[in-house]
């Protein structure tokens, strides 16, 4: 389980193809009530019982913040992924029941901001509709530039273009579109906080960029969650429970903790948050080091593991869990 | 049980009427679960607790919640510093009035109501007798700004921290009951700045891991701590500003008056994560007991007399208690017969 607070029973009321890749979910509650308010930016955890295996996996609330009614997701389906985001696509309908997390926030807004600078690309969008529409509700300055490969796959851009006007700005690649990111950068007013969301190329060239120019780092913002990769087999020998589990191909390190009942703490199962994190007792052999969280030294001496999204091949692999 | 029966008419300064009644002694939050003291993480999950004790509610609301309230009123008067929230801050502090309102009427519905349609909502606090119709999220219809509006309305000290660069800064606050610390002074600074003159507990590793762990609270889960220090004669705002009026208390203690004078003051600390901002909640709840009541429960006698006695030098003066320290022992002494005592800090049956 993570760390302390009970998850929320709902029932999935809407599920709209929004394009040829991405869904969107609705919840509500089963007993009725009204969900936690949450904060833009936040995700929640939507559990899966695909088949028999657990599924747990994070995606960002995209609603309004001041709609307490529900929350909504949307779900870009990976056809060469581990399985959930094909099962959310094939499987979830309306009227079926399931359990989510309370809302996690690991991509807060800054509100001492002057202004909000937003980038997102594809997908990496949802956490940025819920963000501006809180900022909207709060009248604080912000602004959108948001690619996407094509007209087709720029999900939600009207109704962005509807509700917030010229402060959002579309880019389509096969256009030949691009933010012009430098100009972009030097033009915005002292006091400006930067996000961005969406694939892992676009988020560094977006920080390595605005670093170079000399923005502070404490007014960069990025998410990116990563889906735990697939791969071989392998075992792992848990010193502190005394087992030694096998960790399937789409299986993460994490997920196989769980079906043994070995408890590991966890927010955002992406490699992110920090809070999975294992000291490794003895490595021989190569440990994929997935996540953003640990430091260069640590993942060179195999020192530690995040669960979540790492995993190994060799000959013996023995961690504190 | 009318309202003016259950609530106290006393003060916290100058006459100092301020007294417990034997219930109120009865459910005093003794701190020492063990005959000993060191500094811990010592944080468990926030949750409903015994009938009748403090923990029964998320907020507790007592006898002196009346008395306390209009203490700070008096102290806000003599240094309006003593509440601030940077700018940033207004979201928490609405984030913070809906936690008490909520809290409030929920578990003390014969005190207070609140009823919402949207955004319109209607506030009733019957022993401050306030009725209050405002619209949510908008300071325009309060009086003040949010935090201040329900800090004046709930007992025990606010603030309110921001989240940011891994780490927590506190950016707003309602400080008038304090154990010797200044929100003029701190706000701004971040978790390991404030803590900066607590002693031995950094060598302990205690604020790295209080902090990892704090970063991860989540909605929902609020969790809870003590933290005590020793006060002479009732009064709850020890401030830093005005000790030149309650310091020199310190040397005017005697052998005579030390069971009326000499209080234990307990902090019962609560961490809640805030839904709209991501900011944290740190209510900070005092509670006053004279050591003459306190030793009316032969466990807490036995016990807190060992615990001061055998403090270590550099908390006990951190805590502002060494010069009586002496004194302390030798009056609690008198109740401790050696007997061993039980595990845990409620009082016997």
């Amino acid at each position: 389980m993570s760390v302390g607070a009970a998850k929320i029973p709902v029932i999935v009321t809407e599920v709209v193809e929004v394009n040829s890749l991405i869904k969107r979910f609705r919840f509500v509650r089963e007993d009725g009530g009204e969900m936690p308010g949450f904060s833009g930016g936040a995700h929640t955890v939507v559990e899966m019982d695909d088949h028999g295996v657990r599924r747990l996996n994070a995606y960002s609330l995209m609603g309004d913040p001041g709609d307490r009614t529900g929350y909504e997701i949307s779900v870009r389906r990976d056809e060469a992924g581990r399985g959930g985001s094909l099962y959310m696509h094939s499987h979830v309908k309306p009227g079926m029941r399931m359990l989510i997390s309370p809302p996690v926030n690991l991509f807060p807004l800054d509100l001492r901001a002057k202004k909000h600078l937003m980038i997102a690309g594809g997908i990496g969008i949802t956490p940025f509709m819920a963000q501006m529409a809180q900022l909207d509700a709060l009248g604080a300055r912000f602004e959108l530039h948001y690619a996407a490969r094509d007209r087709e796959l720029g999900a939600y851009m009207a109704e962005l273009v509807e509700r917030h006007g010229e402060r959002v700005h579309r880019y389509f690649d096969v256009e030949g579109q691009a933010i012009n990111l430098q100009t972009l950068l030097a033009g915005q007013p002292l006091g400006t906080h930067l996000y961005v969301c969406g694939p892992k190329g676009m988020i560094n060239w977006v920080l390595s960029t605005a670093t170079a120019m000399g923005w502070p780092k404490g007014a960069l913002h990025s998410e990116e969650f990563l889906a735990p990769p697939v791969g071989q087999a392998f075992t792992v020998e848990l010193a502190a429970s005394g087992k030694t589990i096998t960790v399937g191909p789409a299986q993460s390190l994490l997920e196989a903790l769980e079906a043994a009942e070995v408890d590991a703490p966890y927010l955002c199962r992406g490699g992110a948050c920090g809070q999975c994190e294992t000291k490794v007792i003895r490595c021989d052999g190569h440990i994929d080091h997935n996540d953003h969280w640990l430091s260069a030294d640590q993942k060179a001496q195999n020192s530690h593991i995040m669960p979540c999204v790492s995993r190994f091949t060799g000959a013996a692999l023995v961690i504190d869990r | 049980m009318s309202l003016d029966d259950f609530f106290n008419d006393e003060s916290f300064f100058g006459d100092y009427t301020f007294k417990n009644s034997p219930r109120a002694v009865k459910r005093f939050p003794f701190p020492f679960p063990e005959d000993d003291y060191m500094y811990s993480v010592n944080m468990e999950p926030h949750v409903p607790g015994r009938p009748g004790s403090v923990f029964e509610h998320t907020f507790d609301v007592d006898e002196h919640y009346v008395a306390e309230m209009r203490d700070r009123a008096r102290v806000l008067k003599q240094d309006p510093l003593r509440c601030q929230s940077l700018p940033h801050m207004t979201l928490a502090g609405w984030d913070l009035l809906e936690l008490i309102m909520e809290s409030f009427a929920r578990d003390y519905p014969q005190w207070f109501s609140l009823t919402k349609s949207g955004n319109d909502w209607h506030w009733i606090n019957r022993p401050l007798n306030i009725d209050q119709k405002f619209t949510f999220l908008d300071e325009t219809t309060l009086p003040c700004g949010p935090m201040e509006y329900i800090t004046r309305q709930a007992q025990g000290d606010f603030t309110l921290q921001d989240q940011r660069e891994d780490t927590l800064w506190v950016e707003a606050g309602m400080v008038t009951t304090q154990a010797d610390w200044s929100l003029d002074f701190d706000i701004g600074m971040n978790f390991h700045q404030w803590h900066a003159p607590v002693p031995v507990a950094h060598e302990l590793g205690v604020f790295d891991r209080a902090l990892k762990f704090l970063l991860a609270l989540q909605h929902g889960a609020p969790v809870r701590r003590f933290n005590w220090t020793m006060t002479v004669d009732p009064l709850l705002d020890t401030s830093p500003e005005n000790y030149p009026k309650w310091g020199p208390g310190k040397t005017t203690l005697t052998k005579e008056n030390i069971g009326k004078r000499q209080h234990l003051r307990v902090e019962l600390q609560t961490l809640f994560r805030l839904p709209r901002s991501n900011a944290i909640a740190f209510p900070i709840r005092c509670y006053l007991c004279s050591f003459e009541d306190l030793v009316t429960q032969p466990k807490w006698a036995r016990r807190l007399h060992r615990v001061v006695r055998d403090l270590p030098d550099e908390l006990a003066t951190y805590k502002g208690f060494i010069r009586n320290r002496p004194l302390m022992v030798e009056y609690l002494s008198q109740f401790d017969d050696g007997a061993p005592t039980s595990p845990g800090w409620w009082p016997e049956e």
